[in-house]
């Protein structure tokens, strides 16, 4: 320990640190082009007074946050994981009693001047305690409990977020899951859950009878092929029944049972929305006020869409050049500062700079499932795949969403949709992982 | 356990990669596979908006402006703007109530929306135009004023050869190839429509981006595919506005048209159509209602007579039967016929209206005195000319002589939708009357009866032939174009002469002596005119009509042809009265004033009376009249009817914040309004 600037630069993965530079300058660039009004440009930088002098302000506080991350022993870490989690969750429950009443969410709570979603913030919580418990010397992971703690880990906080109508928050929570995959959870279970979403999207597309008779005649197939091993062993043919009862009672009851009673009306009408369907409620069991809100909420998710995909089909190859974007410009596109940042980019660079950001994001998950390979800690590696699964999650979900293959989930485009909070989390996230990695021969438990 | 890991991550990394690739190949079809979003984009964001220019001015043949522009000044509101509005004094200038006030502006939400601005009152008269110019500044900016270019006449005449310009359709919109945008306006009729490509001058094109609320942010890419409006370019015509006044003063009242031509260019001096309207009508805000009402009138004011009227040209048509005969050599100038009052070659007597015996012995006299034996014989003598061989070839030759005159062709003048009149082709007879026809059959022709059919515009061409003696220009009203360019629409069909077959001079002569005879001592005595040749020909054609689904024959139509002065042209005229009996009683003596006008500049202090007694005199089928009062009455009920329903409107408390409320009850007053007096008709 000689002295501290060498202490802090030492070991930094720069290549990650470029990469999230980039994109936040990038963000900051596309809600400049999305929200300038020929404005003086120095004035609007130093003002506060616009979004994207305010963005640039976030970007300086989480740069601060950040070096005071690399300046912390990356032992502080392990050892306040779990009270972090404690306290997240306290937060959490704090949100019911003193939330602020903003637009459809309750899950804001605000001090005087700045407001904090713990939803949002405890996505670094549950990384950390996640990671924890998976690095813990006597798990084995493999037993049914440790599974089911680290799955209750990772859902307590999802489904507050869903008490505080934050479902698309809470998606985002299974992000985890791929994190436990790589430390050992069943493969078999992944398979089920996969095949499980499969059939959901086919309930989505084909008639219910239909699909019933396909899945009956792969059943029948199946057993077709394999009767000659059915003789030696008459667990197979139960195995077959079994899979197919459960997919049909799936897709016949499970998945209406989840439309009609679970999910909300509008959740049911955007997801069908996405498939280009509408779902036929049935009116005896909705109030009156309940169809209204589903048909303004089908409005307004259909219109979100359809205006982003014009945006962003209209950029073509090359796009239309910065600041010259007629969708993005002229607020065609509603929440294009925050959800639907994305069109600005497909809007003023085309095919060529939407690929070139995908690339960029790609890149980095790519380099971040590289660093947690090279820890020698499962700590460190388990952070890292979090870290990783949760900018994955919310890439593909919010580009997605916006060029119309993932039902309008709303939620942040890592480190460049508008939003202190969304910023400050993925810079936490990522520094975290920084200076974990540069401590990386060290021994962490 | 370590390959297990190995395999897992590398599972992941296959997971995400497949993710992107998804995202990628989406994004391909949808940015480059696809065009549909560049232009839906385009839609969204840019409007193109059409600059007029200001249409061309119409010129009469003494440089007078009677078509030209002036401004009409609109009182805009943007509704999402009036929030602390002095509502009340801008009521007070506007003399309006306040619920009429609110009425309006939820009338304009429900119409365009609360972002674009809609018209608030149009038109505003100078009174209120000059209030509010001095108080704008309080009521902006919710409210303003926006200018608007129509059409003026200052003359209030001409209304059919004019012509209107109108919103376009989507019929129209369809023909042109969306070449004009829904809220144009294009000339719809008469020489707005035929010079509509010259007097639109070059429209100019503006792009404008919108944004997401319609409202105009700026211009598209700074202006770099706009166009500049381009002024529409000035119609010169031949027209004499005094003489069209004068015109259509003399035909006040009556159903009819007149059709005066300088023979020596081509040119009209006049076309007037009875019944006609002030053309202010057909401009403004009223334009649809008016234009509505005038349909439904039964005397047609809408129609033009003096183009479309087809009429039996009855004996004007004789000088053209005098020309034949002496051209074919079947008479010399001083052949006779004894007639006793009725010409007896056919089966059935054709009445004449003379019996003193020799009023008919020679061509002049015969022509004078208007003799039906005698012009009835000539043309069998014509048909039958044993030249000829055949009935039905005597017969082409002399529709071929017709034709050449201008009789049932169209004449190309520079109007719309002109019509032929009708001289029956031989199938004609030859189905009516199964091949077994003679000269006999179709005689009437001869006297301008019959099948015969002629617009009074053909009939001053033909006017224009025997006093050219045998040449006539294409009747036109342009004479030419203000700083004419190469793809202007081209005068030069109006500037080729026309030659009738080669009838020699001296039947001219013949012919226009015999006219002159006509005036000075013949049936139309009464148009003389001292100090001026003029050559003229009545006519009384007998018609018919079908009234409550019966053929009936109506009072006779009176028609006058003449041309002054004989010996060197220079006006050429048709008029035709309907239904006013013999030509010499009303037709003559129109004709005679406007000859009299147009030669002498003025008309003496007597004439000016006799003006007065004729534009006085109505001359309408009692049927067509029962009719227009009619329509009149049930006018005067809907006007009262409006009236009504305002009042009913302004007693209902209007919710102000459910919009679209007053416009149901609105409905519902106008339906039970509408059936009651609908009841009081059937």
């Amino acid at each position: 320990m000689k002295n501290n600037s060498f202490e802090i630069s030492k070991g930094v993965d720069w290549t990650l640190m470029l990469v999230y530079l980039l994109l936040v300058i990038a963000g900051i660039a596309s809600i400049f082009a999305t929200t300038y009004r020929s404005e003086d440009i120095f004035r609007g930088f130093i003002t506060l007074k616009t979004d994207y002098s305010r963005q640039s302000f976030y970007f300086l506080i989480s740069l601060i946050i950040g070096v005071f991350i690399l300046l912390t022993d990356s032992k502080f870490f392990t050892a306040t994981a779990n009270i972090m989690y404690s306290l997240g969750i306290i937060m959490l429950l704090l949100v019911f009693p003193f939330h602020t009443e903003i637009k459809g969410t309750e899950s804001i709570i605000r001090f005087s001047y700045f407001q904090v979603q713990p939803a949002e913030l405890c996505k670094i919580f549950v990384c950390l305690a996640l990671a924890k418990y998976l690095s813990s010397p006597e798990l084995n992971f493999s037993e049914v409990k440790s599974q089911l703690i680290a799955s209750a880990i990772v859902l307590v906080p999802a489904a507050l977020s869903i008490l505080q109508s934050e479902t698309g928050l809470a998606l985002v929570y299974f992000a985890f899951f791929l994190v436990m995959y790589r430390e050992g959870l069943p493969s078999a279970l992944l398979t089920i859950a996969v095949s499980i979403a499969l059939l959901v999207i086919l309930t989505l597309l084909i008639n219910q009878n239909v699909l019933a008779i396909i899945l009956t005649a792969l059943a029948l197939i199946s057993i077709l092929l394999v009767r000659n091993a059915l003789k030696r062993n008459k667990g197979l043919l139960f195995l077959i029944i079994f899979i197919w009862a459960a997919a049909v009672g799936i897709q016949r009851f499970a998945v209406p049972f989840l439309f009609n009673n679970i999910l909300k009306p509008y959740q049911v009408q955007r997801i069908y929305g996405t498939v280009g369907k509408d779902f036929q409620f049935d009116p005896a069991s909705l109030s009156e006020e309940e169809l209204k809100k589903v048909e303004e909420k089908k409005k307004a998710g259909n219109y979100n869409v359809k205006q982003s995909k014009i945006a962003i089909g209209s950029g073509g190859f090359s796009g239309k050049g910065l600041l010259k974007g007629t969708q993005t410009r002229y607020d065609f596109v509603p929440e294009q500062r925050t959800d639907f940042i994305f069109c600005t980019i497909g809007e003023g660079f085309g095919f060529l700079g939407s690929v070139v950001l995908l690339s960029l994001y790609l890149f980095l998950l790519l380099r971040i499932i590289k660093i947690a390979e090279r820890q020698r800690s499962v700590f460190s590696r388990a952070y890292a795949y979090g870290v990783g699964s949760v900018i994955f999650f919310h890439v593909f979900i919010n580009i997605g969403m916006t060029i119309g293959i993932v039902p309008v989930i709303g939620i942040p485009l890592p480190f460049m949709s508008y939003g202190g909070t969304a910023l400050l989390t993925f810079t936490v996230l990522l520094f975290i992982l920084i200076k974990l990695d540069a401590d990386r021969q060290m021994i962490l438990r | 356990m370590r390959e297990i890991n190995q395999s897992r991550q590398n599972v992941i990394r296959i997971v995400i990669g497949l993710a992107f690739s998804i995202l990628i190949i989406r994004l391909f079809f949808l940015q480059i596979a696809s065009s549909q979003y560049d232009v839906l984009a385009l839609d969204n964001a840019v409007s193109k908006k059409v600059v007029f220019a200001d249409r061309g001015i119409i010129f009469d043949r003494n440089g007078k402006s009677i078509l030209e522009n002036t401004l009409t000044y609109d009182l805009m509101v943007s509704p999402n703007q009036l929030s602390g509005l002095d509502t009340a004094s801008i009521c007070k200038i506007l003399q309006i109530e306040k619920e009429e006030f609110h009425k309006r502006v939820i009338g304009c939400i429900i119409k365009n929306g609360r972002y674009r601005p809609s018209v608030f009152e149009g038109a505003l008269s100078d009174e209120i135009f000059v209030q509010l110019q001095e108080n704008m500044y309080r009521f902006e900016p919710g409210f303003f004023i926006q200018e608007r270019p129509v059409r003026s006449y200052p003359y209030k005449v001409a209304a059919h050869l004019l012509g209107y310009v109108g919103e376009v359709d989507s019929t129209i919109l369809k023909r042109t190839n969306y070449f004009y945008q829904i809220g144009d306006y294009m000339g719809l009729s008469g020489l707005e429509r035929f010079y509509e490509s010259t007097l639109m001058g070059k429209r100019g094109v503006r792009y404008q981006i919108k944004d997401n609320k319609n409202r105009i942010v700026g211009s598209y890419e700074n202006g770099k595919f706009d166009s500049v409006a381009i002024a529409g370019k000035n119609l010169r015509t031949s027209l004499d506005i005094d003489l069209q006044m004068l015109a259509e003063r003399l035909l006040k009242n009556k159903l009819g048209a007149i059709v005066a031509i300088e023979p020596k260019t081509g040119g009209i001096l006049a076309m007037a159509s009875g019944p006609t309207y002030d053309p202010n009508l057909l401009t403004g805000n009223l334009r649809k209602l008016n234009f509505s009402w005038m349909l439904r009138d039964t005397a047609r004011p809408l129609f033009n007579r003096a183009i479309k009227g087809q009429y039996p040209p009855g004996s004007t048509i004789k000088p053209l039967g005098a020309l034949i005969a002496l051209d074919e050599g079947i008479i010399t100038p001083n052949f006779g016929l004894n007639c006793s009052g009725a010409y007896y070659g056919c089966k059935r007597a054709i009445a004449c209206e003379h019996k003193n015996p020799g009023h008919a012995s020679n061509l002049r006299m015969a022509l004078a005195n208007s003799c039906n034996s005698y012009f009835s014989h000539i043309y069998r003598l014509a048909v039958d000319n044993p030249k000829e061989q055949t009935t039905v070839n005597g017969y082409l030759r002399w529709k071929k002589y017709m034709n050449s005159f201008g009789l049932g062709v169209d004449l190309g003048v520079d109007l719309p939708s002109e019509d032929n009149g009708l001289i029956p082709d031989t199938s004609f007879y030859n189905k009516l009357y199964r091949n077994h026809w003679s000269s006999c059959t179709n005689v009437f022709l001869g006297i301008g009866q019959g099948e015969m059919q002629a617009t009074p515009l053909q009939m001053a061409n033909v006017m224009c032939i025997v006093a050219n003696k045998g040449y006539y220009y294409t009747p036109h009203f342009v004479s030419s174009i203000d700083n004419a360019t190469e793809d202007e629409k081209s005068l030069d069909q109006y500037k080729i002469r026309h030659e009738v077959t080669k009838i020699p001079d001296t039947a001219y002569n013949v012919v226009q002596l015999g006219m002159q005879d006509v005036v000075d001592r013949g049936t139309a005595y009464a148009a003389r005119i001292e100090g001026i040749a003029l050559a003229g020909k009545t006519g009384t054609a007998e018609n018919y009509g079908i009234i409550y689904g019966k053929r009936e024959k109506l009072a006779n139509h009176s028609w006058f042809v003449c041309f002054a002065p004989r010996e060197n042209p220079k006006i050429a005229i048709a008029v035709v009265v309907e239904n006013a009996g013999f030509g010499s009683t009303w037709a003559g003596p129109i004709a005679s004033l406007l000859v009299q006008k147009y030669l002498n500049d003025t008309l003496p202090s007597a004439k000016w009376s006799e003006v007065e007694r004729i534009e006085q005199k109505e001359i309408i089928l009692p049927i067509v009249k029962a009719k227009r009062k009619k329509l009149d009455s049930l006018r005067q009920l809907n006007i009262q009817k409006q009236k009504l329903i305002n009042q009913s409107i302004s007693l209902i408390d209007i919710p102000r914040k459910k919009e679209n409320r007053p416009q149901l009850i609105f409905l519902t007053h106008c339906v039970a309004i509408k059936t009651e007096h609908e009841e009081q008709f059937i």
